[in-house]
């Protein structure tokens, strides 16, 4: 690696910060902040080698675009995060008193503690296939997306960042401004709420505090779709359209069936069994089903509509809005089932006493379901949004591959496709186009763990 | 529970005269209820009795929208089993299903009675090495999979098929969580008996699993049945591939689409998964209810 004069503010701006993360983060735990600024710091400083040994630095070349530097400042920061959020949270838990023993998981002592080998026996198979074949091949697509990788192709040659500046394209679109000015018009408003709430009863601020946590949601999806280029910022729409689409519609459908065969009516088992089956049809099969339900010339679908309304049913092949819808509705029947299962087994969890007080102290349908029974299935909604959306993700790829092949004219052309497509070409773009997708993920993971952290109300 | 506690707090002293009204009143009232379920569940199973129809007609028959039972069913499955050769894509999934549903089972109560029963240097390495893996679906890292079993010479065969995907957090964490949740002087017990680690888990600990064994099963057997990328991306010989991938080729993308046998192929590839899932419903609810996620 060679040290370009560029790096080194850069180098200074992450060792600073690391060392003020450290500092807050000791604080926090009550110990004295020296030390870890001290080991924090120095991870900030040490981290963004993770990133720039692989690269070469080649970001930082004296004849590079700005693009392929903007990349290089993103990889040098993520690998300082990494390594600085890493050491903070072991440093951390090492210098609290206790040591090792808090990060252990917590299980009891077993009592075979005799034979040190045994538990490496037991555990080998496991660890063995996840590093081959999960860990390794993690790395593996990091190598490939700096790699111009053709099929047959006898060399690989290294092309730096390219194949990631491919899928880039900033520009400053009208509908930016949008989420920007519900995000200035929703924080004004929370601080205003929170001005005039002298006694703290009113439930506007925390009302307000949800508005604005979704229009931070929104502003973050936009700026990221503004930053993709006309390549990619489609695929990067039509993967939310469709996860939202999944998620939101879902949960939504899945809970109301849920509540309704919950009620003590005679034969539910049998309705739950006809509600939940369809969980085991898989996503290429629903795909098969819909394509001939909704197949233009012979689809009862279509009939059916022509039938029934005055109007002409449009062609899924042709309409993209059509065909979006079509790709979540199958999806969603696909997967209604599991978060109809889930959210029974937590309406079993609500207590019917606790809705019988609330009852006779007058409060109405909506508002038992509101402060009562939404609030408990708070942990299973989490869950069923995180497996819905790695389902819409991950899954609906084969519902696409039946149903509309990413057409008409990409409108259903999600990220899984798209990495797929990709890589017919250069194994290096779809690498890189999963490495966004990686992106995507975590995001969705951080995300849930900022918001489970305070609000989840645990079972027991 | 914050709700569970402040309702058993308050609990105590509910008079059992109003429960017995509410729930006279609620018999009375439910036949809305069977009326708006019913018609819920017809929705739902909408799409296959359709199939079902339409795998029995030829395609004048469909085009009719005729929506009752045809004639061409044995000739749709002539096409279906001895044409297109189905019968081989679903011993292949057949397979492939049941040693990723065995093998990921066998693999994640190694991992649970390690995790819980043996306290060993360097535990929470292994348990965060395993954690972090439920944050790295296999689909991110598909393409230098493929490379990765293309270089162990397994790539396209029924080894490459199901080896990446004998072990998984999901089944490791589902297995500690169950039996960090039992009594905990069975290990002592069992060791008083002299029972070596393998014993216990299968004498003691197994038996007590049936529930989250089954559960496990019924995902990882629909996993594996229900898996299309993988197979599709490395499985180029005919012979081995899955009935996921192998209902391609009855789906046509221009004219001369036959509906009937498409039906039904997609019909017979969802019996095995269906069957699990019905064989197994009481132990996978059960399984759910038990270790769900808090």
């Amino acid at each position: 690696m060679v040290l370009y004069p560029l790096m080194l503010p850069l180098f200074l701006v992450t060792a600073a910060a690391g060392a003020l993360i450290g500092r807050m983060v000791w604080r926090n735990a009550g110990l004295s902040g020296r030390p870890g600024a001290l080991v924090v710091g120095t991870a900030g400083l040490l981290g963004p080698l993770l990133t720039m040994v692989p690269l070469e630095s080649c970001t930082f070349e004296p004849d590079r675009t700005a693009m392929d530097m903007a990349v290089g400042v993103v990889a040098f920061v993520g690998g300082a995060a990494v390594a600085v959020a890493v050491v903070a949270w072991i440093g951390r838990a090492l210098s609290m008193p206790g040591g090792w023993a808090n990060l252990d998981s917590g299980d009891r002592t077993g009592s075979y503690r005799n034979r040190p080998i045994v538990p490496w026996v037991l555990l080998l198979p496991s660890l063995a296939i996840l590093a081959v074949f999960l860990y390794y091949p993690l790395v593996e697509t990091l190598r490939l997306s700096t790699h111009l990788v053709r099929r047959g192709a006898p060399r690989e040659p290294f092309v730096c960042v390219d194949n990631y500046t491919a899928l880039l394209g900033p520009s400053l679109e009208w509908w930016l401004i949008a989420p920007v000015v519900a995000l200035v018009l929703s924080a004004v408003a929370t601080r205003t709420a929170q001005r005039v709430d002298r006694d703290g009863l009113s439930d506007w601020p925390a009302r307000w505090r949800r508005v604005r946590g979704m229009a931070v949601i929104l502003t973050v999806l936009a700026a990221t779709a503004s930053v993709f280029g006309p390549n990619y910022r489609p695929v990067f729409t039509t993967t939310l359209i469709l996860t939202s689409g999944v998620v939101l519609i879902g949960l939504a459908v899945g809970l109301a069936i849920a509540m309704l065969v919950s009620q003590p009516v005679r034969g539910r088992s049998i309705y739950r069994t006809l509600l939940i089956w369809p969980y085991a049809i898989s996503p290429p099969i629903a795909g098969i089903l819909f394509f001939v339900m909704f197949d233009p010339l012979t689809g009862i679908i279509g009939h059916l509509y022509e039938t029934f309304t005055p109007w002409d049913m449009p062609n899924y092949r042709t309409d993209p809005t059509l065909a979006r819808v079509v790709v979540i509705l199958s999806s969603v029947w696909k997967t209604l089932g599991f978060s109809i299962l889930f959210y029974i087994a937590g309406l079993q969890n609500v207590s019917t006493q606790m809705l019988e007080a609330a009852q006779m102290d007058g409060a109405n349908a909506w508002q038992r379901f509101r402060h009562f029974i939404l609030p408990s299935l708070t942990p299973i909604t989490f869950f069923l949004i995180v497996t819905n959306v790695t389902y819409a993700f991950f899954q609906v790829f084969g519902t696409i591959a039946y149903l509309t092949r990413g057409g008409p004219a990409g409108a259903t052309t999600d990220a899984m496709t798209a990495i797929v497509e990709a890589a017919r070409g250069n194994v290096g773009d779809g690498a890189a186009g999963s490495m966004v997708l990686f992106a995507m993920v975590l995001a969705v993971t951080a995300w849930q763990f900022r918001a489970t952290g305070s609000r989840i109300h645990y079972g027991n | 529970m914050a709700v569970n506690m402040a309702s058993v707090a308050r609990g105590e002293d509910t008079a059992p005269e109003p429960k017995r009204t509410t729930v006279r009143r609620k018999r009375r009232r439910t036949w809305h209820i069977h009326i708006a379920l019913s018609i819920i569940c017809a929705i739902s199973c909408a799409p296959v009795v359709y199939a079902i129809l339409v795998s029995t007609q030829n395609n004048a028959q469909m085009i009719n929208f005729d929506l009752t039972l045809g004639e061409s069913f044995f000739a749709n499955l002539s096409t279906v089993w001895n044409d297109r050769n189905l019968g081989n894509y679903m011993i292949n999934s057949a397979i492939m299903a049941v040693i990723i549903a065995v093998g990921k089972s066998i693999t994640g109560l190694l991992a649970g009675l390690a995790f819980v029963y043996f306290r060993f240097p360097g535990r929470w390495i292994v348990f965060f090495f395993v954690l972090i893996t439920l944050m790295m679906p296999t689909e991110i890292s598909i393409l230098a999979l493929f490379e990765v079993t293309y270089d162990l010479g397994i790539s396209g065969s029924m080894a490459g098929l199901t080896i990446p995907f004998l072990a998984s957090a999901t089944a490791a964490f589902l297995f500690r969580q169950h039996f960090a949740n039992l009594p905990a002087n069975l290990s002592e017990a069992a060791q008083l008996d002299g029972a070596n680690p393998l014993q216990f888990l299968s004498r003691v600990l197994v038996p007590l699993s049936w529930n989250v064994l089954g559960a496990l099963v019924v995902i990882e057997f629909l996993y594996g049945w229900n898996m299309y990328l993988w197979p599709l991306l490395t499985v180029s010989n005919r012979d081995n591939q899955v009935v996921q991938v192998g209902l391609a080729t009855l789906q046509q993308s221009g004219e001369g689409q036959m509906y009937g046998p498409l039906m039904l192929g997609a019909l017979i590839a969802s019996i095995p998964p269906i069957l699990v899932f019905l064989a197994l419903q009481r132990p996978f609810m059960r399984g759910f209810a038990m270790t769900r996620d808090k």
